[in-house]
């Protein structure tokens, strides 16, 4: 074997990941590809080791569950054969590594700056002197908006080329929001600095990413814990994609100039957020989640109070839906607007949401379960126009299918474990992979300790990280004027994938 | 239109009548307080993440809190978290509380420049900068215009154009990648016009201090109006900060 199968939250020795040539490292990994639309690449990364630089590829088989890791070293200096030349989906990855070492990709069809890391190999790249695509011609123009826009969201800079109002190609500019994630997970030594870093990747996936920082930290020292831990998460993690998805809602109700739908859900996201502050005393749910303990144990109170929440929630939400549903001047703002096609989502390799839009199943709460998912038999919401319509219709079911599964869970509020394990500390030369299905999409978090069990490498992996592409393909052939409701119909991150 | 109708009259009253005095729900860490009792001190200030206490003696600096609450876990008789949101301040040193203290953290209206409140008294338009914030305070600015808090019946608004605005409002530790482009939107903005830093990591950069991908050297070259600490920073902590900042008096001299 010139990999190993391992499972969701699984770690290995270090030793154990077959190392093999780079070319035989390459006809795995595209081959596990090909044509295997439940196969798909949740991380690729590389990191030092002495003068060489180790590969480590990660391919996640949805149908059999597993995770299928295989590394290669190689020499910074290297020219490769570029797995982008097969399959799209290692586009991102293969420009991080480029950027990161200054590894060369041969055919790489666009080596292009990710996100400006002060440790790039080449410091002669900057956000100024970014090589965006051009065409030539007399009757095109170019709008360049960002990296501030006219809203309080992040920043990123877009550049579109456009016919007349029609948009011919877009190019997404990221890194502006880049803090060096991935380098303070090394520099910072107290597991609260880590996870409070782990709180701070994106602040709308609060519990996904404390709850994937929590799984690698927990299984790296080898500790199991309680139900009521995997209890508390599951209901955190289902709430933060409520919440986040009535928001939603209602900025793309805000994008179509739609009043009242984007005052109702607005009002609507205030009690479920507020309900996390009742819990953990945040609004989104930042200290809630740490590694190895309860510190906020989900109680027969709080239940109760959540069963009340959805009570009020419930009939306002539904009743709000119908009429969204009905509204020929939204709908047509809606439908056809910002397509993404089956086989470009499969393509470039999208998660979460920005897949299931498209009848791309993946939700690692189904194919990959961890917490309470693998009881919940959980089925994902599919749809298949990948318009905005689509990415409306699974909000408003996901959130119906979130309190439907709340409403089980909090029947049966566990007893709360006198004593809880001392965490310890990370096995030694160890590899460590958590994937958690935030509300955008699968999150991976992967860890390397050294032979003291000191990280040497922590790999961060948003969903935005697959997902911003889809979004510069969806905008193809729309009018300009139907960018802001496509933009947020996806409610892509920017801190994510910057790090 | 009938359907319009029954939709708002079910949304019933969602506004927050008084916003200086409504009460959050729940266990809102907000100002600390902390007590005489004696403890580990060296245990205390090395329990948390962010080098937020000191000892001797017992500081807690709300311009670097993140309000995790862990102090007040492992130390529930010394650190106590209030749920007073009113926390934000125009003097760095006030939001550093000291044990004993147990006074609100304001706004001291004598430091405020003659301008402000002659000329943003009753109508403040700014501009949002994000400079490496995680999208969490962004989001709570977001909330303190949404119809409960409804900052703008207050005139206080955010808009688009930094020639439109009256001043800068930013979140996150401030990235490498985004200072020029802060100073750009600084520089477009007229004057007279105020700096508000909303979060902790706008204020003292939070769990990101010290990474090399900040630079920060924007905040030494301008007074800072007004902070607002949290994390994220509450939106009644924004709205409650921005008026005392342009509406409250001073004293009669």
């Amino acid at each position: 074997m010139n990999y190993i199968a391992i499972e969701n939250n699984q770690t290995i020795p270090v030793v154990a990941i077959p190392e093999v040539s780079y070319n035989e490292f390459f006809v795995l990994n595209t081959e596990l590809l090909a044509n295997s639309p439940e196969r798909h690449c949740v991380t690729y990364f590389g990191y030092p080791v002495g003068n060489e630089i180790k590969l480590v590829c990660c391919i996640a088989d949805d149908s059999a569950h597993k995770i299928f890791v295989s590394s290669s070293r190689v020499k910074p200096s290297a020219s490769l054969d570029s797995f982008t030349a097969v399959n799209f989906c290692f586009e991102k990855f293969e420009r991080e590594i480029h950027e990161n070492f200054g590894i060369g990709y041969k055919d790489h069809p666009w080596l292009k700056p990710v996100r400006y890391s002060q440790s790039r190999a080449d410091h002669s790249k900057t956000l100024a002197n970014y090589p965006f695509f051009a065409i030539e011609s007399d009757e095109l123009h170019e709008v360049g908006v960002g990296p501030i826009h006219a809203g309080v969201i992040e920043p990123g800079h877009f550049r579109f080329i456009c016919n007349g109002e029609q948009i011919l190609h877009l190019e997404i500019q990221l890194g502006y929001q880049h803090r060096g994630i991935e380098k303070q997970f090394i520099e910072k030594k107290k597991l609260l600095q880590r996870a409070t870093l782990a709180e701070s990747i994106a602040g709308d996936t609060v519990v996904g990413h404390t709850v994937a920082f929590s799984q690698v930290w927990e299984s790296l020292c080898g500790i199991g814990v309680s139900h009521d831990i995997g209890y508390a998460r599951t209901i955190a993690l289902e709430l933060e994609r409520m919440a986040v998805h009535t928001g939603d809602l209602s900025a793309i109700c805000t994008d179509v100039a739609y009043q009242l739908g984007s005052s109702v859900y607005g009002r609507l996201r205030t009690p479920l957020i507020n309900f996390m502050q009742e819990w953990g005393g945040n609004r989104l749910s930042k200290g809630l989640i740490r590694p190895g303990r309860n510190q906020f144990p989900f109680t027969h109170e709080l239940a109760n109070r959540l069963v009340q929440v959805f009570d009020a929630f419930e009939p306002d939400f539904l009743e709000m839906n119908r009429q969204l549903k009905q509204l020929p001047s939204a709908l047509s703002r809606f439908e056809r607007t910002g397509v993404v096609s089956y086989d470009d989502v499969l393509s470039i390799g999208t998660v979460g949401m920005a897949a299931r839009m498209s009848g791309l199943s993946r939700d690692i709460r189904m194919s990959h379960p961890y917490t309470l998912y693998a009881g919940l038999n959980h089925e994902p919401v599919i749809k298949h126009h990948g318009d905005v319509y689509s990415r409306v219709q699974i909000r408003m079911q996901e959130v119906s299918q979130s309190i439907y599964y709340l409403r089980e869970i909090v029947k049966n509020v566990p007893e709360i474990p006198e004593n809880t394990p001392s965490i310890g500390s990370p096995k030694p030369n160890a590899f460590a992979l958590s994937l958690v299905e935030g509300w955008r999409g699968e999150i991976c978090h992967c860890a390397v300790t050294d032979d003291k069990g000191e990280l040497i490498i922590y790999k961060v992996k948003d969903p935005s990280f697959h997902n911003w592409l889809a979004l510069a393909l969806a905008v193809r052939n729309n009018e300009i004027s139907d960018f802001p409701v496509c933009n947020k119909s996806f409610n892509l991150s920017y801190a994510g994938h910057d790090l | 239109m009938l359907a319009n109708i029954k939709i708002v009259y079910h949304q019933g009253k969602q506004f927050i009548p008084d916003v200086t005095k409504a009460k959050v729900p729940g266990i809102f860490s907000g100002r600390p307080v902390i007590s005489s009792e004696k403890v580990n001190e060296t245990a205390l200030v090395d329990l948390c993440p962010l080098d937020a206490i000191s000892a001797g003696p017992v500081r807690i600096d709300l311009g670097k809190c993140t309000f995790c609450g862990e102090c007040a876990r492992q130390f529930p008789e010394k650190i106590t978290f209030t749920t007073d949101y009113k926390i934000a301040t125009n003097e760095r040193d006030r939001l550093i509380i000291k044990a004993g203290d147990d006074k609100p953290v304001e706004v001291n209206p004598e430091k405020v420049r003659d301008e402000i409140h002659r000329v943003f008294g009753r109508s403040l338009k700014l501009r949002q900068v994000c400079a490496g914030g995680d999208n969490s305070c962004e989001m709570e600015l977001n909330a303190a215009n949404n119809v409960q808090f409804d900052m703008s019946r207050f005139g206080i608004d955010f808009v688009a154009s930094p020639r439109h605005a009256d001043g800068i409002v930013i979140t996150g530790p401030i990235t490498v990648n985004m200072a020029e482009a802060l100073q750009i939107c600084y520089d477009a903005i007229p004057d007279p016009k105020i700096i508000v830093l909303v979060g902790t990591d706008a204020i003292s950069g939070g769990i990101h201090a010290g990474s090399t991908a900040l630079d920060r050297s924007f905040l030494a070259k301008y007074p800072v109006d007004l902070y607002i600490p949290g994390n994220p920073a509450h939106p009644l902590s924004i709205i409650n900060g921005l008026l005392d900042l342009t509406r409250k008096l001073k004293s009669p001299k």
